[in-house]
């Protein structure tokens, strides 16, 4: 089989400017934040972002290289609302395509079985459907008549991805109690990446828990990163929690520009391998 | 804090949980503190069938102090997020919202303070609030009853009022419900002709014109307001278990 395994770098080398890129994960859980870390690095620009948004949206909102990010929310979940996103929204350096939680899911999942649209009552009656003109309703072709939200298909040009395991040739496992919707996010996507904390032989992966945790099958990735605390500050149970403490540290740059500077300085313009280190001192 | 006698935040805790009376088995999702007691307090005494998970991705088969680590037997099932919005899409579902802001026909907002297109303020975002109202019972909690949250016109409608949900005709509409808005003052609902706001009972201690100076708009006041129940030594005592570090007592603004 296919040895897909790259570095963090080789995989952001497929990202380029005024790309959409998808993050799984959720909040602050289960990010693949290396990726992010490397799109820092690399300095893209004029990014789509569309993700459950978590630091990977604040970062990139921080370092100025997010154009636009469409979201269902982005939270640090013990911080309910991300800062330096905050930040982005409030002086209007970004545009933001808000949607509901559940009309975000459909999106991925109307992406993921190249559908232009999946139909939802999610979203009719408020204001999602004022702040987002492009949001067109459908009826129904049946008796009923009833109008509904088309929610449109949030195809993605590159996913990135965090798993517990994986193997060489882009099995993934999640070995925390929520899967997310990684796995769609995979499917909308031209190309995905996945990094890791370990990357094991398939045995072992396979042996490693339930069946039900390898929710990522080969054909989702095109490549394979070993990152171990590749999504950290955030979550990746059972593995390890979120580092609250490093968390609360980023939070509060949003608010001082030196201590932006300084953070960046110290965890961002750095290798992953720096970083790691810079954490565990 | 005295064990026996009540407190505002222990009749607000229990106003909440009288919302969720009837519901049988359904999915009761609260969002914040008091709600999340309130909701407690329902399964713990006449609402046993409610399904509630630990915030996360567990069902509880007990309703388990605020803050308290689930054992292995509390588990009951099993909700990630992907099941959760089969769930609320399904309808078994009642939540509990705050607001930030919310107007006489129960439009909600939690999304931002002045223009979406350039907030002064950015707050949570929609969230789950448009999905949620307009596939489920939803109820509402605000610690801090005063006119800068019950407001003429919200910014931003997250959560659908009735107004909102008449104008989507019958269809759109059929599964639409606000079914009680609970704050420090008093109880409220919307069960008026047009659907506009009605104070249902004050809690003990308040006075009504107390409610209008901190209102926004026009509530529809009838003949005769209830005083909110007042809970029992014995529902104090449940109280005091399922909140044992006072965290609702510091919510609630009396």
């Amino acid at each position: 089989m296919n040895d897909k395994r790259m570095t963090v770098d080789e995989a952001v080398a497929e990202v380029t400017d005024g790309m959409t890129i998808g993050i799984g994960g959720w909040g602050s859980r289960r990010k693949p934040m290396a990726f992010i870390r490397a799109l820092v690095r690399k300095g893209v620009k004029n990014l789509t972002v569309v993700s459950y948004g978590g630091p990977d949206i604040g970062i990139l909102c921080a370092t100025g290289q997010l154009k636009k990010a469409v979201y269902g929310f982005v939270s640090l979940d013990s911080i309910p609302l991300e800062p330096h996103f905050r930040k982005a929204r409030q002086n209007g350096t970004i545009e933001a395509v808000e949607l509901d939680e559940g009309m975000f899911l459909l999106g991925l999942r109307a992406a993921a079985q190249r559908l232009p649209f999946l139909p939802t009552r999610a979203g009719l009656g408020s204001d999602v459907l004022k702040i987002n003109p492009h949001l067109k309703t459908v009826k129904s072709p049946y008796d009923d008549g009833e109008e509904l939200v088309a929610v449109p298909a949030s195809n993605v040009d590159v996913a990135f991805i965090h798993m517990n395991r994986a193997d060489a040739s882009g099995n993934g496992q999640a070995l925390g109690r929520d899967p997310y919707f990684d796995n769609l996010f995979c499917m909308a996507a031209k190309n995905t990446f996945m990094s890791c904390e370990k990357i094991v032989p398939t045995e072992e992966l396979v042996s490693g828990g339930p069946l039900q945790s390898l929710v990522i099958n080969r054909m989702m990735v095109s490549g394979v990163v070993e990152a171990p605390g590749g999504a950290h500050f955030t979550e990746c149970l059972p593995d390890y929690a979120r580092d609250e403490k490093f968390q609360r540290e980023y939070a509060a740059t949003a608010k001082d520009e030196e201590a932006w500077k300084a953070f960046r300085a110290k965890y961002l313009d750095v290798s992953e391998a720096e970083y790691q280190k810079a954490v565990a001192s | 804090m005295s064990n026996t006698e009540a407190t505002r935040a222990d009749v607000c805790a229990l106003a909440v949980a009288e919302c969720f009376r009837n519901d049988g088995e359904i999915m009761a999702s609260a969002m914040g503190t008091t709600p999340s007691l309130g909701a407690r307090l329902a399964k713990r005494t006449f609402e046993p069938d409610l399904v509630m998970t630990d915030g996360f991705n567990l069902i509880l088969r007990r309703a388990l102090p605020l803050g308290a680590k689930p054992a292995d037997d509390d588990v009951e099932g099993w909700m990630p997020f992907g099941t959760v919005f089969d769930t609320l899409w399904w309808g078994r579902r009642h939540v509990m919202m705050g607001a930030s802001q919310i107007d006489q026909f129960g439009n909600q907002n939690i999304a931002c303070i002045g223009r979406w297109e350039n907030p002064k303020a950015q707050l949570l975002g929609v969230r789950g609030a448009p999905g949620n109202t307009i596939n489920h019972v939803t109820s509402y909690w605000i610690p801090n009853h005063n006119a800068r949250a019950l407001v003429a016109k919200v910014d931003m409608v997250s959560g659908v009022g009735y107004d909102r949900a008449a104008a989507l005709g019958p269809e759109g509409s059929r599964f639409h419900e606000i079914r009680r808005v609970v704050t420090n003052l008093g109880v409220f609902d919307f069960n008026t002709p047009d659907h506009r706001m009605r104070l249902v009972s004050l809690h003990p201690g308040v006075e009504l014109q107390q409610v209008i100076d901190n209102t926004g708009f026009e509530l529809v006041v009838p003949d005769g307001v209830d005083t909110t129940p007042v809970p029992t030594p014995e529902v104090i005592g449940v109280l005091r278990e399922l909140d044992p570090q006072g965290y609702a007592q510091k919510e609630v603004v009396v």
